[in-house]
């Protein structure tokens, strides 16, 4: 027992470690080769620099990696609390429709600017599709909360929410099918994902609503765990299941929700990382399941991030694309390597 | 002075509430469980015995009538009461990749621990203890995904007994067990209530079993419940009941063909 104590504990602190090593890595990595002496001046004697760099590490380097950070740890935790609730693995954080949601938002916002032909100058743009994503996810959220109220059956919950997916992906097509070619391009942009277009305001608002979420999920560890038995032996043990799915669905649409707004639907992340951590620390248990998905989650999407960089290149992937990349070997990786990711 | 744990009224099983259609499927029965009892659920499948014993755990509304459970009425019972009250182990296998033996059972402790679910002490004492009394050990720190049948039954029931309840209910406890299995689980159910005074009620298909271990029986069968002690069935000839148009019957305590 003490012993495994002690591995888990050795894990913690590696991947802490890592976590910082790749956070700094995203900052001095780029399509412009920045040196970590310039960067540190950026940080403590900023008289010292061109402001051209300065610019770069502050305005654009440094939010990303914020912003990378708190994805991965979102889609992660969020991914776990889904395929506990659902007993599912193949459970995502966007299982419940949110992503949908948020697509259905932010396709009506494009189509309807598209519409009365308005341009707007990017940033107010950028702000709107972030508030129509939120809007529509938030909606969605309503929705799901009030069938999972009025439903006892969780997959009947789980098929629900499928279904909502398929209506807003619908809509969203029709939308689509209709709208001019720049709107589609913006919307099609979109879906690809983008860790570099929030300002530091946004950051702000994405690290509280992390932060909350964060806080929900610790207070549903121990539910969580009793869940992994399913609702009848939950129920049997104390556990008020109407609250907890209250719980988890509000924390999950806070967490997933501000990544699609502000960074459209990130992939992969929320269903690879719970499964890593399972391997990794081969346990079960929320306890550590969670603090292994905040850190894992964090190092992923960081690396992901760098390797979207293309360090040296001028150019950057879409972050969907480079996290489909890196997500997929891994999970057939761990596939192969186990036979089995469930039972 | 021995009190009834679980007192029954009137109870009638079904589906269905005030928007959807009621449908009755056991007409209203009453029957009671003394103190440390170990009672025998038999009837044929279909019958409505795992109606009863969700109805009975709190896990469906109850359908018409009123039971009883140490005395406070069910329904005002919130799922912690119920938790305080009874564990419940269901036909339900679970498996689940890398949940430890230990993880599994520590969650009978949940209305016991902190708003974090962390173990104290007692917790892990608790556990550990439970853990030797099912024989299972030298189990604590191996995948349950990895045990037996028998193996993982005894490690519910564990779970079940680190709820501390003064009542434990089982769903076919022996099913998808071998001879030996079922009778070891079985015998392992009544030293509980000799040795912890719990109230244990389970149901079976192993009808041999019951009459040789159980202290009473509630029987269902061709919609009526009887109650009784082994040999009070069986002089009045109640399993009978369950054979209604089969080619079955009981003669001396062994099932035949008629």
């Amino acid at each position: 027992m003490t012993n495994n104590r002690f591995r888990t504990k050795f894990y913690f602190g590696i991947l802490s470690l890592t976590a910082v090593l790749f956070f700094v890595l995203d900052i001095v990595l780029g399509s412009v080769s920045i040196s970590l002496d310039e960067i540190f001046n950026v940080f403590f004697s900023a008289d010292k620099v061109d402001t051209h760099i300065s610019n770069i590490i502050i305005n654009f380097r440094l939010p990303r990696a914020c912003v990378a950070l708190l994805v991965g740890v979102s889609l992660s935790v969020s991914g776990l609390q889904m395929q506990t609730i659902f007993r599912n693995p193949l459970a995502d954080p966007y299982i419940l429709g949110v992503s949908s949601g948020a697509g259905l938002g932010v396709a009506l916002f494009l189509l309807g600017s598209s519409i009365f032909s308005v341009i707007l100058p990017a940033v107010v743009s950028n702000f709107c599709i972030a508030t129509a994503a939120f809007v529509g996810s938030a909606l969605t959220l309503l929705l799901i909360l009030i069938v999972s109220i009025r439903i006892r059956d969780i997959m009947t919950v789980l098929i629900f929410g499928i279904m909502f997916s398929g209506a807003a992906t619908a809509i969203v097509g029709l939308l689509q099918y209709m709208s001019s070619q720049s709107a589609l391009k913006t919307f099609v942009v979109w879906t690809l994902g983008n860790l570099g277009s929030a300002t530091f305001d946004e950051i702000k608002v994405m690290f509280i609503i992390t932060l909350t979420g964060l806080t929900i999920v610790v207070f549903s560890i121990k539910k969580l765990n009793v869940l992994l038995l399913g609702d009848v032996y939950a129920q049997t043990v104390g556990v008020n299941l109407k609250m907890t799915r209250i719980m988890v669905f509000v924390s999950t649409s806070l967490l997933t929700g501000h990544v699609v707004a502000f960074c459209g639907p990130i992939g992969f992340i929320g269903i690879a990382v719970p499964h890593i951590a399972r391997m990794f620390f081969r346990r079960a248990d929320h306890r550590i399941l969670f603090p292994a998905c905040i850190l894992l989650g964090a190092n992923i999407m960081l690396f992901c991030d760098i390797v979207s960089q293309l360090p040296g290149y001028s150019m950057v992937l879409p972050v969907n694309v480079v996290v489909a990349f890196v997500g997929i070997p891994v999970i057939i990786w761990i596939i192969l390597s186990n036979k089995k990711i469930v039972n | 002075m021995e009190h009834q744990s679980i007192k029954i009224e009137n109870l009638s099983l079904g589906y269905g509430n005030s928007t959807h259609a009621k449908h009755e499927i056991f007409p209203p029965f009453s029957v009671t469980a003394d103190n440390s009892q170990f009672i025998a659920l038999v009837g044929r499948n279909g019958v409505g015995k795992s109606t009863f014993l969700r109805t009975l755990t709190g896990l469906q509304n109850i359908f018409s009538g009123n039971i009883y459970i140490n005395e406070k009425i069910a329904n005002n019972l919130s799922r912690k009461d119920y938790a305080d009250l009874m564990s419940f182990v269901s036909t339900e296998t679970i498996r689940i990749m890398h949940l430890k033996v230990f993880d599994l059972v520590a969650m009978g402790r949940y209305t016991y621990t902190n708003l974090f679910g962390n173990l104290s002490a007692n917790d892990e004492k608790i556990i550990v203890d439970s853990l030797k009394m099912v024989g299972m050990s030298d189990f604590m720190w191996r995948n349950v995904s990895e045990l037996s049948d028998g193996e993982r039954q005894r490690i519910m029931i564990a779970r079940a007994l680190v709820q501390d309840t003064p009542i434990m209910i089982l769903d076919e406890p022996t099913a998808f067990l071998d001879i030996p299995n079922k009778y070891e689980i079985i015998l392992l159910l009544k030293n509980l209530t000799r040795q912890k005074s719990k109230t244990i009620i389970f149901s079976t298909h192993d009808i041999n079993i019951a009459l040789q271990l159980a202290d009473k029986i509630w029987l269902m069968a061709n919609g009526k419940m009887h109650e009784g002690s082994p040999s009070q069935l069986m002089q009045t000839n109640a399993f009978d009941e369950m054979f209604v148009d089969t080619i079955l019957k009981m003669e001396d305590g062994e099932i035949k063909f008629k």
